[in-house]
């Protein structure tokens, strides 16, 4: 990895396409070019080995032209002077002839960066051995259970140029780590994402998720019903993600396909959700040049603000808060960095023995009279949009809670809920104390999540069906 | 320099790297997408990408390294990075079970197509979903949506065992989506599917299609469903349509006869599967009237290839007959580990990505029954169709699907629509009280099927026909 990430490769290139379509296309063309380089590299284990160990560079020029009421979008990873042309030639072509575009919202204007968030040299130029030591460590930490996950690192600097004016760079590294420890019929999950590779810890890690397999074995089956519960971080991040994207993406509340209403107490006083782009290791600006800055989208419970990208903003008669996804994405500005406030006070929580995945989990489960603790959720898909009403199982680990104490563990359930309701005025007992951050399995996003106890959760069936 | 030369250096320079087996793959793709909403076209996009990816086994330990670049010099450096990688995994080795024996294959392959879609005009594009969007928000939606995607790929593969493949592959698909939005849910119809229809075939898909012919249906429908009653909870008798058929042999056997799974490479993340080895050729896994094939051969089907992305030439083979569970979708790593001698179901989703187990075409081979003896049979029952959810837990054993629709099935007629259908159940038991199946067959393509670390999207296909089933249960709700 050790090519030129500071950006300015980036900017040269942005800015070079933006001048190749003014000559061919004449100044009244607005063009707007996102050009990025990412450097992935993910070292991935299971049966205790490794098994997939990959990297790849990539540099991807995104061009989107708006030309006489039209507009396109093109790509190329051939970024060479003819690789440009064509894409740029291509583009022109295709905006001539396609239909026209009456919702262009225009460019971005000139705005400087917020935040540039942080970047770690140490991370950006992490070997595979540095990747494959943290394996073993895991591996060795789960002192004789399967142990199955990956180690990540990901460099990836951008840059941003319009024919408006605006002209921005960035970048960032990401790295993360997740696996599970197997035996007895039971996995435990251990998973955590950071700005520095030194922050993970396989044997940490992989003690962690030991302790949960181990204290997981020879579960018991329980009838399905509406439970109190304790989510950890894990199972909460589900939680984000799908409130991110179909609850506060303002394509979808614009289409009114979604229940927030800015402006109404529609969660708990204990909940406060901010989307935090630069500290959740994500560009410090969006794929139209919006800088990014810290969102908030529910303020103690109370529904402030939604997501936007320019054309949704412009349909709502407010401003973009930049939150513009790749072109080709078509799920609309969503926040890929959200974070639920903990709550505030109290000693830093310390790794405990398993169950719970530490200190701050285990407080929330000692106030539980009859209950279950949910590690993950799996699999979680929307029956309805607008009610959020989602099915999904429990993975990695659910135990039962009697008497403020954990007392057997218990198979994996399904469950139907509304997660709005869950989150309802009311229905959040309490909150942990420390938020993890965690790495998104699919896309380069990070949850930042404390634990959470909940009055209520809809399981609707078994282990067996 | 060809393409081939590219392959060939890279794969070179990983042998001299150490590596005792290498293989690489220039990949060239074009793809072009188009999404219409409520009478505007909201999006168009061209990209192309070209890149080479390369796979070195050193000892009993893989690495992977891909750049987008296609000269001597990078290609080389590809295949040392992916030898260098290879070495570092030998720092925490597994056993070493090599590859399958294969010959060393030459060949070209293209799949069909009548029309290239990229040569059709935009403008002819535009205006066919735009069209659709207007009927159906004519017709009721709230919501109109139509959209199209082409994929255009070009693969030249070589391998140090001789391989030297090049293939063709053209992708296009597409569909129709009408929401009608409530007071307090959504309810949406599709057409053709829920995530829209796609083959190995060019705009004569589209053109077969006829969204013109369908948009005031399902937007009707939608509108419709909004005040239709709620499904009811209970156990049934549930009649399956070919759509959401397509989508029950996708998640209930196509991924959980993927070797990967069965071996546990995929175990902290896709998850394992409920197949135990030591059962196959044994276990029951549905009834007699279930055989599922494994057949990237079928001419047009989303899931066909020449020959997958180790060089292994496309081979139809059998994955449940007459109930038995007897074939696993295989890469030559993952069969050497299982002792088997066959390959075949490995792909990538581009130059950048490794290739992994995926499914081809999956599919249920048909029955002797016609969807209308299937609802004329039935006293008391529901049938549902076009996929609205799905679940399914880490074994692939415990599902809950929902569609789009449903109607009420009484004294052996098509009675009342149903809003919110949704069924549960476990797949061996599912399988097992399939007691109709239809001949109507249909081969469905999917082209967003999700796996992998990094995630990798799949294109596989289904041939699915309708079908019923006894003692479901029905109805699950929040």
């Amino acid at each position: 990895m050790s090519a030129d990430f500071s950006g300015r490769a980036e900017l040269d290139l942005a800015a070079r396409t933006v001048e190749l379509v003014r000559r061919a296309a004449g100044p009244t063309a607005q063009a707007e070019v996102f050009t990025d380089r990412v450097a992935q590299a993910l070292t991935r284990f299971a049966n205790s080995a490794i098994h997939q160990n990959v990297a790849d560079t990539a540099v991807t020029v995104r061009l989107r032209l708006h030309l006489d009421g039209r507009t396109v979008t093109g790509s190329t990873t051939m970024v060479d002077e003819p690789g440009l042309r064509a894409l740029v030639d291509r583009v022109i072509a295709a905006v001539r002839v396609c239909p026209p575009d009456p919702g262009w919202p225009g460019l971005t204007p000139p705005a400087p960066v917020v935040d540039p968030g942080r970047f770690d040299e140490a991370t950006a130029n992490a070997s595979a051995d540095d990747r494959a030591a943290r394996v073993r460590a895991f591996v060795d930490a789960a002192a004789g259970l399967e142990a199955a996950g990956y180690c990540l690192t990901r460099n990836w600097s951008a840059a941003f140029v319009n024919s408006a004016g605006q002209a921005v760079t960035g970048r960032t590294v990401a790295t993360a780590m997740a696996g599970v420890a197997r035996g007895g019929g039971a996995d435990g999950v251990a998973r955590l994402a950071s700005g520095r590779l030194a922050d993970l810890d396989g044997a940490v890690l992989g003690a962690r998720a030991a302790a949960k397999a181990r204290a997981g074995a020879d579960p018991v089956e329980l009838s399905p019903d509406r439970y109190e519960v304790v989510l950890e971080p894990t199972a909460v991040a589900d939680l984000l993600q799908s409130l991110a994207l179909w609850g506060f993406n303002g394509k979808v509340v614009g289409e009114r396909r979604s229940f927030a209403e800015p402006g109404k107490p529609q969660f708990d006083p204990a909940i406060t959700l901010r989307d935090d782009a630069p500290n959740g290791l994500g560009l410090p600006f969006d794929y139209e040049g919006t800088p990014r800055a810290p969102l908030t989208l529910v303020d103690a419970g109370r529904t402030t603000a939604v997501t936007h990208d320019r054309r949704t903003a412009a349909a709502a008669g407010t401003a973009s808060t930049g939150h513009a996804p790749p072109t080709d994405n078509p799920w609309g500005p969503a926040a890929g960095n959200l974070g639920l406030v903990p709550a505030s006070g109290g000693p830093a929580p310390t790794e405990v023995a398993g169950p719970a995945v530490d200190s701050d989990s285990a407080d929330l489960v000692s106030g539980v009279e009859r209950g279950l603790l949910i590690t993950d959720f799996w699999y979680t898909r929307v029956l309805d949009p607008r009610s959020l009403v989602m099915t999904g199982l429990t993975r990695n680990g659910v135990w039962l809670i009697e008497d403020g104490v954990v007392t057997r563990p218990v198979r994996n359930l399904r469950f139907t809920q509304s997660y709005p309701q869950a989150l309802a005025p009311g229905a959040v007992l309490a909150l942990g104390r420390r938020a993890t951050l965690l790495p998104d399995e699919w896309h380069p996003s990070t949850w930042s999540a404390p634990a959470m106890r909940l009055a209520s959760w809809n399981f609707t069936g078994g282990a067996s069906g | 320099m060809t393409h081939f030369d590219a392959a060939t250096a890279a794969v070179q320079a990983a042998l001299d790297a150490g590596a005792r087996y290498a293989d690489a793959r220039v990949m060239h793709r074009r793809h072009e997408s188009m999404s219409a909403r409520n009478g505007e076209v909201e999006q168009l996009g061209q990209s192309e990408d070209a890149g080479i990816g390369v796979r070195a086994l050193v000892g009993s330990s893989w690495g992977f390294y891909a750049v987008p670049e296609l000269s001597d010099a990078a290609a080389r450096a590809a295949g040392v990075r992916a030898a260098e990688i290879a070495a570092a995994s030998a720092t925490v080795p597994g056993r070493d079970s090599g590859l399958i024996p294969v010959d060393g294959r030459s060949g070209s392959w293209a799949s069909p197509c009548e029309i290239d879609p990229l040569t059709i005009a935009l403008s002819d594009k535009g205006d066919l979903l735009v069209r659709a969007t207007e009927t159906m928000r004519a017709n009721g939606a709230d919501l109109a949506e139509a959209d199209y995607q082409v994929w255009d790929t070009t693969k030249w593969f070589v391998s140090s065992e001789g391989h030297r493949v090049d293939q063709r592959v053209r992708e296009c698909g597409g569909g129709i989506r009408a929401t009608a939005i409530g007071a307090d849910e959504t309810q949406r119809r599709s057409y053709p599917s829920s995530s829209g229809h796609y083959g190995t075939q060019g705009w004569e898909l589209i053109g077969a299609l006829d969204f013109d012919a369908h948009a005031a249906r399902i937007a009707q429908e939608a509108r419709e469903l909004l005040t239709a009653p709620q499904c009811p909870a209970g156990e049934t008798t549930l009649i399956l349509g070919g759509e959401q058929m397509a989508l029950q042999i996708h998640e209930s056997v196509g991924h959980a006869i993927e070797l990967d799974r069965i071996l546990g490479w995929e175990a902290a993340f896709a998850g394992t599967s409920w197949l135990d080895l030591g059962q196959l050729g044994s276990l029951r896994y549905g009834s007699e009237l279930m055989n599922v094939t494994i057949d990237p051969t079928i001419p047009g089907a989303l899931g066909s290839f020449g020959f997958d992305d180790e060089g292994t030439p496309a081979t139809r083979r059998d994955a449940v007959r007459e109930g038995r569970w007897v074939g696993v979708l295989a890469g030559r790593d993952s069969a050497a580990a299982a002792g088997l001698d066959y390959a075949g179901s490995v792909r990538a989703d581009g130059w950048s990505r490794l290739p992994m187990v995926r499914m081809t075409n999956v599919g249920l081979e048909p029955g002797p029954h016609t969807l209308e003896e299937m609802i004329a049979a039935t006293d008391d029952g529901v049938l549902m169709d076009v996929n609205r959810s799905w679940s399914i837990d880490d074994q692939r054993l415990n599902f809950q699907f929902g569609c789009e629709i449903g109607w009420e099935i009484k004294n052996g007629r098509r009675g009342r629509m149903l809003r919110n259908p949704t069924y549960t159940g476990i797949g061996p038991l599912f399988w097992r009280s399939m007691d109709m199946l239809s001949s109507e067959t249909f081969a469905w393509g999917t082209p967003d099927c999700g796996k992998g670390q990094p995630g990798q999207v799949g294109h596989t296909g289904h041939p699915a026909a309708p079908a019923r089933f006894t003692g479901v249960r029905i109805g699950v709700r929040g």
